[in-house]
């Protein structure tokens, strides 16, 4: 082995292989399994560091240049304007009430789009891939559905339902549909040929197949869909907010840039970001749930 | 008759015991019934597709040959022959552009009741524990959920998986993916088995090993199987009428019918009788210039598994 140890690098991890052999008898898996675990512990650790350090410096750097008016906090805001808003906002509400009532209509409106969106899309996805007939004679309409900027149909939607929920719950759920259709009409498409003609088979009716073969192999398309239709959701609903209403977190952005205060949209970033978090993270624990059946990823396996 | 050394392995033994009753009775109460149901005849089956393109292609042309009741037919062939072609059109999943499929004398209209498919690739739901998978034909007939699973388990038993029933498939090894797979397909009790490379993908212990598991287990229930493979030892070995197709468009080309004594016994023995080598080079002379001509069609692509025997 000697021969191939070159340069210096190669001698050192060579030490440090040795160090580590030192460390660890060889043939005992305990003592390797523990010195696995220390390793993946240092870098655990390592990586927590890294990313306190980038908050620091994001946040702290910002702090710091607005304070020493390198850049202006008139218009790039400052974090403690940003916590002062946030505190104000809490404790003596915002100018269009409490700010629990803001984070909640448009939560409903987010939620609300969301499940209407996803159900049919899902709905609308399993039919059309599962009659192809449908989906030809359909397949250009949503195309063109598909190419026209949604946004704008939030106009319309505020025109026919008024500043109410309803017209921002229809603007999430048309941006989620188109999501999660295409989605779900792709994962009705995949299911593995060999696994239909099994069943069927075995004997099993239409709706056996759908509920026990198509459903199942979709899902996996449709929860990779949740994620990006979450997000979608709650552009829907702030976007509706900014054409037109009474309450939500869309107007207080609205407010505060009518009224030039950018720690008031920041505050407002900060607790929709903070809510599709929370979302995103359900949504995580979902597709655990459902798809527990799936072999581990490399990262669980992975490791000694 | 030179005497076989007759090694079932562990699991296959214990299902001699075990294996669930019935068969017995209906043997015995609609024996020529239960027989004529499960022969299956094969006459002058023309198959071509069209290609989205809408170019004809002819892949089997006037195919005849007929597989007796409880007899074990392999069918051998050079690759894109048309061999699963058949056996799709057999299970009622294709129609033949001309001629007929009939099973039990009735021309194959749909998916009979009475056949059971097992693919190359297994066709597990990964979704599904293995229980279920094993559970899902008898669960699709409407048996009740608890009583199918109570087969279930017996029939996982039978085929050696004891105690990998809540397991999914990707929690399995090659070979105990088939095992679930031979459990699903004769849950059902099919008078007809049909069965496309099923043991193509697996290593060759792990196939010698299921193919004698086969043997035993068909022996018991005397299903009629259709064998598809490009594996011509296999054939023999296994089966007792061989039919030899033509490079595609597939025809069939010769039939032999196999005199080696039953019970078998194990595969990897058998392969050293004098018989089996006469019988092997006897159809291995015909097969083997259809693989050369599908060989030769494909030209230097190397992906002509015909050739490797």
């Amino acid at each position: 082995m000697n021969h191939q140890i070159s340069t210096v690098s190669d001698a050192k991890a060579l030490a440090a292989i040795q160090e580590d052999l030192r460390q660890t008898p060889p043939g005992d898996e305990a003592s390797i399994a523990d010195a696995a675990r220390a390793r993946r512990r240092r870098r655990r650790i390592q990586v927590q560091a890294a990313r306190v350090a980038a908050v620091i410096v994001i946040v702290g750097g910002w702090q710091l240049f607005t304070a020493l008016k390198v850049v202006d906090p008139f218009f790039f805001g400052q974090p403690t304007g940003i916590a002062h808003q946030l505190v104000d906002w809490v404790q003596n509400g915002t100018p269009y009430g409490s700010l629990w009532l803001q984070i909640e209509v448009t939560m409903k409106e987010a939620l609300g789009g969301f499940v209407y969106g996803t159900l049919a899309g899902i709905v609308l996805g399993v039919l059309l891939g599962q009659v192809p007939f449908l989906a030809d004679v359909l397949g250009p309409f949503i195309k063109v559905l598909n190419a026209v900027p949604r946004i704008v149909l939030g106009s319309i939607f505020v025109v026919w339902l008024g500043f109410g929920p309803t017209s921002k719950i229809l603007l999430a759920s048309v941006l989620v549909f188109f999501v999660v259709f295409f989605n779900a009409f792709q994962g009705v498409r995949e299911v593995d040929r060999n696994l239909l003609a099994n069943v069927r088979v075995l004997g099993a009716s239409r709706s056996q197949v759908i509920r026990d073969v198509v459903l199942p192999s979709a899902v996996v398309w449709i929860i990779a869909s949740l994620h990006v239709a979450f997000g979608f959701a709650i552009i829907g609903a702030i976007v509706g907010e900014f054409l037109g209403s009474q309450e939500g977190l869309g107007l207080l952005i609205s407010y505060s840039q009518n009224h030039f205060l950018p720690d008031g949209i920041f505050t407002a970033m900060l607790i929709i970001a903070v809510i599709a978090l929370t979302a995103e993270g359900l949504i995580s624990q979902l597709e655990k749930r459902l798809l527990s059946w799936r072999p581990g990823t490399h990262v669980e396996t992975a490791g000694l | 008759m030179t005497p076989i050394s007759q090694t079932p392995t562990g699991a296959a033994r214990e299902a001699a015991g075990a294996l669930p009753a019935p068969h017995a009775a209906t043997r015995a109460a609609g024996a020529n019934e239960a027989q004529e149901r499960s022969r299956i005849e094969i006459v002058g089956v023309t198959k071509r597709f069209v290609s989205p393109t809408g170019t004809a292609m002819t892949a089997l042309r006037d195919v005849s040959f007929s597989v007796e009741p409880g007899q074990f037919c392999a069918v051998v062939g050079p690759t894109g022959c048309g061999k699963s072609t058949t056996l799709t059109m057999v299970a009622g999943l294709e129609r033949p552009s001309a001629g007929v499929v009939r099973v039990g004398g009735q021309a194959v209209d749909g998916i009979a009741d009475h056949m059971s498919f097992m693919f190359q690739s297994d066709a597990l739901l990964p979704w599904k524990s293995v229980l279920q998978n094993v559970a899902l034909g008898p669960r699709f007939r409407g048996v009740p959920k608890s009583e199918a699973l109570a087969k279930a388990r017996e029939w996982i038993r039978v085929v050696g998986l004891s105690g990998f029933e809540d397991h999914h498939p990707h929690q399995l090894s090659g070979g105990m993916r088939k095992r679930a797979t031979l459990a699903a397909s004769l849950i059902s009790e099919p008078s007809i088995l049909l069965m496309d490379e099923p043991f193509g993908a697996l290593d060759v212990q792990t196939k010698a090993i299921m193919s004698n598991e086969l043997l035993t287990l068909w022996e018991r229930t005397r299903p009629s199987v259709l064998f598809i493979t490009h594996d011509l030892e296999e054939a023999v070995a296994l089966a007792d009428r061989v039919v030899v197709m033509t490079a595609g468009p597939g025809t069939v080309k010769a039939v032999y019918d196999i005199d080696l004594p039953r019970p078998r016994g194990a595969v990897q023995e058998i392969r050293f009788e004098p018989r089996f080598l006469e019988l092997h080079q006897q159809i291995w002379e015909s097969l083997r210039e259809e693989v050369e001509r599908a060989y030769a069609r494909t030209g230097r692509t190397t992906e002509t598994r015909g050739g490797r025997q």
